[in-house]
């Protein structure tokens, strides 16, 4: 058996797990959008004890492994609660995740030149309206490109969840390289899963990056 | 929210609109204001008065304040003391009191800022709706006849990135004015532009003052000065050392201090 057919063999095993790798990224990212835009709210809040509060819980989830947060929430609180496989992976890497997201739409909003708001304002315009017309806008289009990456590297970073036994698509290369003691052909095929979905969605930013900034120069 | 109607800041501007200004009358009016930021002092107890249609040129040395003064007058900066009066309200620093002031104080920054996601129409149009309430159409027609005014009309649907410096400042210009300003400030307007554009920003500001418009102006353009002011403001030392007439403060300085400065500018 060669690798084509191989691959051709394999493929519903493999697309399965990508549904499960690819609704797994998904719950993360919605849970990290949410988490990520309230840390962020707070990093750039006026009030003293948020920002530091946001400020220590970015540190403290970028400065550990990702690996290590999966595998606290997952064995390590397995004496408290015993959490579903696929909903631990999924808060696990939807916290590892907010807390870059956060520093993506902190630095977003921080990239919008000052003089920008101080016309705004100069015009009478309130701080809400501010926010609405030429900050949220304008940090959006820089915010958008980093997200995209932050993205890319949320699907293979999902990899690791097949350490706490989620039979996604790592997982189900894992299996199937110890079944047929065909290492290379396996990994290679899940290779091309990955870099597939990474393709797909860097073309979809790029799509909405173009049309974002039709308008610039 | 439309609430000029009976806001009685529209008197003075009214007024001058009907054609019978009062010259004595007072746009802007800082009585004792000091301002510092920490412990530094910008300036100290500055008294200065801004008549209708006056055009007030502010010069002096970098640092000496003149940007600080301009950003206090809008409430872009808080003053330390003192008191600042727009067309006949004193400036306090509540969010709407504060918004509603500014929406009648014109301010053209030295680096443009326009809005870059937006059309050169909707930079003019976007403040008219969502600070004076005006209606689509008739912000449109606003923003249009301030183009054809400022010389921009073919560029009613370009994006300020792809205009030229003074293009964008003009722009800017437009924008103010479409506030119906009691007074325009503006900030070294022309200090970023390449010289063969700054012509085309000055004469619009000409324009505006021969139409009556009162402006405080900080520049460095000493032949501005002279053919548009009517007053001259020295700002160094902590606050105003000598003031008059162009001529007057440009060519025959009383104090010491407008003296060295004016030698230190004809050096260059
Ligand atoms: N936000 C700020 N915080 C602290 N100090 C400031 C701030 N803004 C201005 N200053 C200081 O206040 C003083 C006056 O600055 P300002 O910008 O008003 O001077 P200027 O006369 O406009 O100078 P230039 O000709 O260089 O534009 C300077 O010493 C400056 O360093
Ligand atoms: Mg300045």
């Amino acid at each position: 058996m060669n690798f084509f057919e191989m691959f051709a063999e394999y493929a519903p095993i493999f697309l399965k797990a990508t549904w499960v790798t690819l609704s797994l990224t998904a719950v993360a990212l919605v849970f990290a959008g949410i988490l990520g835009a309230g840390v962020a709210a707070m990093a750039m809040s006026r009030i003293a004890p948020l920002k530091w509060l946001a400020a220590g819980f970015i540190g403290l989830i970028r400065g550990t492994p990702l690996i290590a947060q999966l595998f606290l929430l997952y064995f390590g609180l397995s004496s408290i609660v015993v959490l579903d496989k696929f909903w631990a992976g999924a808060i696990a890497l939807g916290v590892h995740n907010s807390a870059y997201i956060a520093e993506i739409i902190r630095s977003g909003f921080q990239s919008v030149p000052k003089g920008l708001v101080e016309a705004a304002r100069s015009l009478g315009m309130s701080r809400e309206r501010t926010l609405r017309r030429v900050q949220a806008p304008l940090a959006f289009r820089a915010i958008l490109p980093v997200l995209g990456s932050q993205f890319i590297i949320a699907v293979k970073d999902s990899s690791l969840v097949a350490f706490i036994g989620l039979t996604e698509l790592f997982r189900t290369a894992q299996n199937t390289a110890a079944a047929t003691y065909k290492p290379l052909s396996t990994y290679a095929i899940v290779s091309v899963y990955y870099l597939a979905i990474v393709l797909v969605l860097t073309a979809v930013v790029n799509r909405m990056e173009k049309r974002l900034g039709r308008h610039k120069s | 929210m439309p609430d000029s109607e009976n806001n009685p800041d529209q008197s003075a501007q009214d007024r001058f609109l009907a054609g019978d200004a009062d010259k004595g009358e007072s746009i802007v009016q800082l009585r004792g204001v000091t301002k510092k930021f920490g412990e530094t002092v910008v300036f100290s107890d500055v008294d200065l008065e801004v008549g209708v249609s006056e055009v007030v040129v502010l010069i002096g040395p970098s640092g000496a304040g003149k940007s600080t003064l301009l950003r206090c007058v809008n409430g872009l900066e808080e003053i330390t003391s003192g008191e600042i009066v727009v067309a006949g309200q004193t400036l306090s620093y509540d969010q709407k009191h504060l918004n509603r002031i500014r929406s009648r104080i014109g301010m053209v920054f030295q680096s443009f800022n326009l809005f870059p996601h937006m059309s050169v129409t909707e930079n003019i149009a976007v403040a008219q709706r969502d600070v004076l309430g005006r209606g689509k159409d008739e912000a449109i027609q606003k923003a249009h006849s301030l183009l054809e005014r400022v010389g921009l009309s073919h560029k009613a649907d370009a994006y300020p990135g792809s205009l030229s410096g003074g293009q964008q400042q003009r722009v800017a210009i437009a924008r103010a004015l479409a506030m119906d300003p009691a007074v325009m400030l503006f900030d070294e307007p022309t200090s970023a532009l390449d010289p063969e554009l700054v012509g085309e920003v000055l004469a619009v500001m000409k324009d505006l003052a021969e139409e009556g418009m009162t402006m405080m102006c900080v520049t460095h353009e000493m032949r501005f000065a002279r053919r548009v002011a009517d007053r001259v403001v020295l700002i160094a030392d902590h606050g105003i050392a000598e003031q008059g007439p162009p001529d007057q403060v440009l060519d025959h300085p009383v104090t010491e201090r407008a003296q060295h400065f004016l030698s230190e500018l004809s050096d260059h």
